[in-house]
């Protein structure tokens, strides 16, 4: 837990560098982070990719897998890979101010 | 009369229709299960299969046997559930009317959702251990193996049992030792989480492990194909992984009819399910329970055990017209094989991660976190106690559903 500046805000983040609360992003603090973890330029798909996120976060009060963005979001798992290298779930999360997916148990 | 409908003759289905069979007689309910087959399989069993610790007949009965009479039962695929209806269409044509569903369908795998996998070398240098078929042939493969680089790979999660695929690892690098050959095997673990395990205290430990084995350890693995005739996996990042021998995790998945059934289940068709009452979002009249539940805990019989009582009570109460009273924990409880005798064993729950200690009582007999003979003795007998105690229902002695704190070390 801690605060950092994303944007000129102070935002709370977690241990792993996750927003806590959904309500404090904005756009601006999307590409902050996103600038942060090399992703100077966000295209569409991005934004789509991390618009879908925040939407389905809102409804379901989780963050979906990598899979569940490669059937629902409109994205290819192959082309999340591309936009958002390693781990596009968690990155993509971390970008849409959602908190980290649980992945698994 | 109350009519009751389950579907799933497995570890949560049989459970349940012979609890509430006690519970109530034939003139006051009628409780039907519906299942395609009359084959239940021990499931935590199989992981022993490709060693040769257990044969395949061993760990496989007749689902009717474990049924106590007066339970009707249905043998047939199902089409659908259409909850606005309070019906269920089976793939025969039968329509099935219920007052009370509940869904214990489990979780499969889904090995042709991987590019490649189920292609060239498929069940010749690429198996999976989740099923009896693959299982047995993975045992005939292994017996006549003369070594090479043994890849163990997790596809994706969720899975069932996710600590079995470490159990494979530490059982193939002890029967490697057993036939003399372990130095002419390279273990390697390729899994998608970030560590050896979810959760971190177990994950740390898991890890040590690993490496005291000589198993080497491959995070953030995304399999993207794999590709039998180069013998090789290949992640989303391009990252490659040669293998000899290929035991995959395959994707899992609920069953098909959930998505033919409309707002049951999510987009890997598992059942979404309250985690504390444990009804399906879409109907009151619906429970889920095991394998086939979106709930934030292990895929595991221990925890199907658990939520069972927890269920019952539920059912009992929402047929009075009560307020549901009882709230699942999410409690698990694993034994992981290591492999010489030995085993860990693991408790937790939504809140508790596994912590060290001992259990199931502040003395003990059985340690947590820590390799011990007793825990491997425990692992053994647990068949034994799933079909003598875990399916008729009756309750493990000194064993309550939900986890306790009480000989664990949580500082």
């Amino acid at each position: 837990m801690g605060l950092k500046e994303y944007a000129g805000k102070q935002i709370e983040i977690d241990d792993d560098g996750f927003v806590v609360n959904v309500s404090d992003w904005n756009e601006e603090i999307a590409k902050a982070i996103a600038a942060e973890n090399s992703l100077t330029n966000l295209n569409a798909q991005h934004w789509q990719v991390i618009n879908f996120m925040r939407k389905k976060f809102t409804e379901d009060g989780d963050t979906p897998s990598v899979r569940a963005l490669g059937k629902l979001s409109g994205v290819s798992i192959k082309e999340l890979y591309e936009l958002f290298p390693k781990g596009p779930a968690k990155l993509a999360a971390k970008i849409a101010g959602v908190p980290k997916p649980r992945g698994c148990i | 009369m109350k009519k009751v409908l389950i579907l799933g003759g497995g570890t949560g289905g049989t459970n349940i229709a012979n609890h509430l069979r006690k519970l109530h007689n034939t003139k006051e309910m009628t409780i039907t299960v519906v299942d395609r087959d009359d084959v239940h399989i021990y499931q935590p069993g199989l992981l022993f299969i490709p060693f040769g610790i257990y044969k395949p007949e061993e760990i496989v009965r007749p689902r009717l046997k474990q049924l106590s009479s007066n339970i009707n039962h249905i043998f047939s695929e199902i089409d659908r559930v259409e909850h606005s209806a309070n019906q269920v269409h089976l793939k025969d044509g039968q329509i099935l009317d219920y007052d009370l569903l509940v869904i214990a369908t489990g979780a499969e795998i889904l090995p042709e959702e991987t590019e490649g996998l189920t292609g060239t070398g498929w069940q010749k240098n690429m198996f999976d251990f989740y099923t009896l078929e693959g299982a047995k042939n993975l045992a005939q493969k292994l017996g006549t193996w003369q070594g090479g680089r043994l890849v163990i790979n997790v596809v994706d999660m969720p899975i069932k049992c996710p600590v079995a695929p470490l159990e494979f690892a530490f059982l193939a690098d002890w029967y490697f030792h057993k036939r003399g050959i372990r130095d002419k095997v390279e273990i390697i673990y390729a899994t998608p989480l970030d560590g050896a395990f979810t959760k971190p205290m177990a994950s740390k430990f898991l890890q040590n492990l690993l490496s005291q084995k000589n198993i080497i350890l491959e995070t953030e693995f995304n399999t993207a194909t794999a590709d039998g005739k180069n013998s090789k996996l290949v992640a989303y990042d391009e990252r490659e992984i040669p293998f000899d021998l290929l035991v995959s995790i395959p994707i899992h998945g609920g069953s098909s009819y959930i998505e033919k059934s409309p707002g049951l289940g999510d987009e890997l068709n598992f059942v979404i399910t309250d985690k504390n009452t444990l009804q399906a979002k879409c109907a009151a009249n619906i429970f889920a329970i095991g394998d086939v539940t979106t709930l934030p805990t292990s895929k595991a019989g221990s925890v199907t055990h658990f939520a069972a009582e927890v269920l019952v009570e539920n059912i009992l109460a929402w047929f009075k017209g009560e307020e549901l009273p009882a709230h699942f924990d999410g409690h698990a409880n694993c034994f992981i094989e290591t492999g010489f005798k030995r085993a860990l064993l693991i408790d937790f729950n939504y809140e508790t991660e596994p912590l060290p200690g001992h259990f199931p009582f502040a003395f003990g007999p059985m340690a947590l976190l820590k390799e011990t003979r007793l825990n491997h003795l425990g692992k053994m007998m647990f068949s034994w106690l799933y079909w003598n105690f875990l399916l008729p229902a009756r309750p493990l002695p000194g064993i309550p559903s939900k986890m306790s704190l009480k000989g664990k070390k949580t500082s």
